[in-house]
């Protein structure tokens, strides 16, 4: 019974694996084939079924003339995502404490209102936001910049954060925050020595919704950019399979995901809240 | 240095926590802070804490305000009914956070840290973090950072109601020698368990909804409450309250249990009263030639710890009695109970105290 059911648990896990990972292979495979390598029909294992070669990944790193760069916009879209995220979570963060430990008000306006106002930002479709946001970047003379982009993220990515951090700060007794004051911790202290060293895990998920958010939008960096500046969901993009070869192609879909993918490992330990639980009862 | 709590209530949207309440305290003093749940006990020492601020009255620590004083600088620790430590640091850290955060050096901090974590026994532990240790060893912890920077007060608010019935009475133990030599701090102790009370001894303040019933040594409060309120919150189970008159120079309890009046009572007026008598006075044999003996029907058997707590049914009034050790009984059963007279309380109709008797048994103190 119990063999099978392993069999039967194994099996499913396998199917899930093939299923997500599958793409990915595929691509990869895919960037390091030459166009005979493709013409021949499916092909998986390089050097046995086809040659693998590096003229695919070639052509993203060809600055100027034939081929495509993408070596610019990759950087624009991580100092974009990068500053965005951390300015997000650090203002994010702040606000959550603020909001879960202290009663503000402001005529009807009280915590729950301001909160709701944060979570808002994302309920609302994002292309209610386009125009404004672009009329806003025009007055200020920010469109097209790097700028431009990373304040409009944080708008974007700060929501985020307020909402994963609020029910963190919700999960630690203010008795924790009490004991710190009473042994001698001013408010500001007691946040950075006491509070902000217990939300590891939260700061990181909060951290790779950003950066997750961030990275994959298309929209805003498509509507608020011309030619100055690209980021790389709009290079990506604006690849054409008539001129660009599959290869490269692939090739950038990979380079793209890449940087998620890495990040993912990296914190994976974190991302089981079990971390914290126990630790305060 | 004494702590004077002058006129304080508060009240939180329209509802009041605590009212009127009006007490001194003595350096060196342990008080233990009696009351029923959302009687106000955690409502006053967030005040005295500076947590929360009172609507109006005043708190004075030796001869100063300490409205205008915020809390981390304020001398106070307390030990919350949670387990609260530090988890990100280990139980060192945890016990030399405040010392670190006042500043003292680091051969001092390490003595303190050492002599306090061997005191509440959790000298091995000092590298482990607070989430790998029990819940006893993690409120140790609490105590011990509690203790080590040497407050002038102690707020201990329930700290052993989350721990179970063994561990509660290991630490009632050691609090005797933890305490001991205290005379500096005040310490206020806040529990719902009136046996507790009697165990830590020291003085008491009773609460009950908001109001200060009675203040004072805690056994003399044991021994006469000065109002029917206090007598019902520090009983457990509650004291037994049957109406009854003084009528032709004998007592009279519920529908006719005539009793001569014992000698506590010679000074009563003639006229209606409560008569009180704690479920540890009655006994299932008889233990004195004075004592009144009643047939009753069982409605009841309760066993609590090592206690068993009977409550009988006798000519229309419920009574408990509190029986050593565990026994059974079925319901229904015809059994006798019976007690002394002498200890017998006497109510008036307001509910203060009337009459109390001179001997009082588990108070736990020599009688005089």
């Amino acid at each position: 019974m119990l063999g099978l059911y392993r069999f039967l648990k194994y099996s499913a896990i396998l199917l899930w694996s093939a299923f997500v990972a599958g793409p990915f292979l595929w691509a990869l495979t895919t960037s390091f084939k030459t166009s005979e390598g493709i013409v021949s029909g499916a092909t998986y294992i390089p050097w046995l079924q086809y040659k693998p070669s590096l003229d695919g990944w070639g052509v993203l790193f060809r600055r100027g003339g034939q081929g495509i760069d993408i070596v610019d916009p990759y950087l624009a879209s991580l100092t974009v995502t990068l500053s965005a995220s951390a300015i997000s979570l650090v203002l994010g963060t702040l606000a959550a404490y603020g909001l879960s430990r202290f009663s503000y008000k402001a005529g009807p306006i009280k915590n729950a209102d301001i909160t709701f106002f944060f979570i808002s930002q994302r309920i609302m479709p994002p292309i209610v936001l386009s125009i404004p946001f672009f009329l806003m970047l025009q007055a200020f003379g920010l469109l097209d910049t790097k700028l431009g982009l990373i304040i409009v993220y944080v708008a974007l990515l700060m929501p985020i954060a307020v909402w994963v951090m609020i029910d963190f700060f919700h999960n630690i007794p203010v008795e924790l925050d009490e004991t710190a004051m009473l042994d001698g911790c001013r408010p500001v202290e007691t946040f950075f020595r006491v509070i902000l060293p217990n939300c590891k895990p939260g700061l990181v998920v909060a951290g790779l919704f950003c950066l997750i958010f961030g990275w994959n939008d298309f929209f805003f960096a498509f509507m608020l950019t011309f030619t100055k500046t690209q980021l790389l969901p709009v290079a990506v993009v604006a690849l054409n399979s008539s001129v660009t070869p599959w290869w490269s192609l692939s090739a950038s879909a990979l380079v793209s995901v890449a940087p998620l993918v890495i990040l993912a490992f990296v914190v994976e330990k974190y991302l089981s809240r079990g971390n914290l639980a126990g630790a305060i009862k | 240095m004494s702590l004077i709590i002058d006129n304080v209530s508060k009240s939180v949207d329209g509802e009041i926590h605590l009212q009127d309440i009006h007490l001194t305290m003595q350096k060196g003093s342990f008080n233990t802070l009696l009351g029923p749940t959302l009687s106000g006990k955690t409502s006053l020492l967030r005040l005295l804490a500076g947590l929360d601020k009172p609507t109006s009255g005043r708190i004075m620590m030796g001869g100063q305000d300490l409205s205008s004083i915020p809390v981390w600088k304020r001398n106070v620790s307390m030990v919350y009914q949670q387990f609260i430590n530090y988890p990100h640091l280990d139980i060192y850290e945890n016990i030399a956070f405040p010392l670190r955060r006042a500043g003292l050096a680091k051969a001092e901090i390490d003595r303190k840290v050492r002599a306090t974590a061997e005191t509440l026994r959790i000298d091995e532990l000092l590298r482990r973090s607070p989430g790998e240790l029990s819940g006893g060893q993690q409120q140790r912890t609490a105590l011990a950072r509690s203790l080590v920077k040497g407050a002038d007060l102690l707020l201990l608010d329930e700290p052993l109601i989350n721990l179970d019935y063994k561990l509660r009475e290991e630490f009632h133990d050691e609090f005797t020698n933890i305490f001991a030599d205290n005379r500096d701090t005040i310490i206020i102790y806040s529990s719902t368990d009136p046996l507790e009370s009697l165990l830590l001894g020291g003085d008491i303040l009773v609460l009950d909804e908001g109001r200060q019933l009675q203040h004072g040594p805690t056994h003399d409060v044991y021994r006469n409450p000065r109002m029917e309120a206090v007598a019902r919150v520090f009983n457990d189970p509650q004291m037994n309250m049957i109406n009854g008159r003084v009528e032709n120079g004998r007592i009279v309890l519920g529908q006719g249990l005539t009793l001569p009046r014992s000698t506590h009572m010679t000074d009563l007026r003639e006229g209606k009263y409560r008569f009180g008598l704690r479920a540890n006075a009655l006994g299932l044999s008889r233990a004195s030639a004075d004592d009144v003996e009643l047939e009753a029907r069982v409605e009841l058997g309760e066993i609590n710890g090592s206690e068993t707590f009977v409550h009988i049914h006798h000519n229309e009034v419920s009574w408990v009695v509190q029986e050593d050790g565990v026994h059974t009984h079925s319901l229904g059963q015809v059994i006798r109970v019976y007690f002394n007279p002498e200890y017998l309380f006497a109510f008036d109709e307001k509910g203060m105290l009337a009459a109390a008797p001179k001997y009082v048994p588990g108070s736990g103190t020599a009688e005089e």
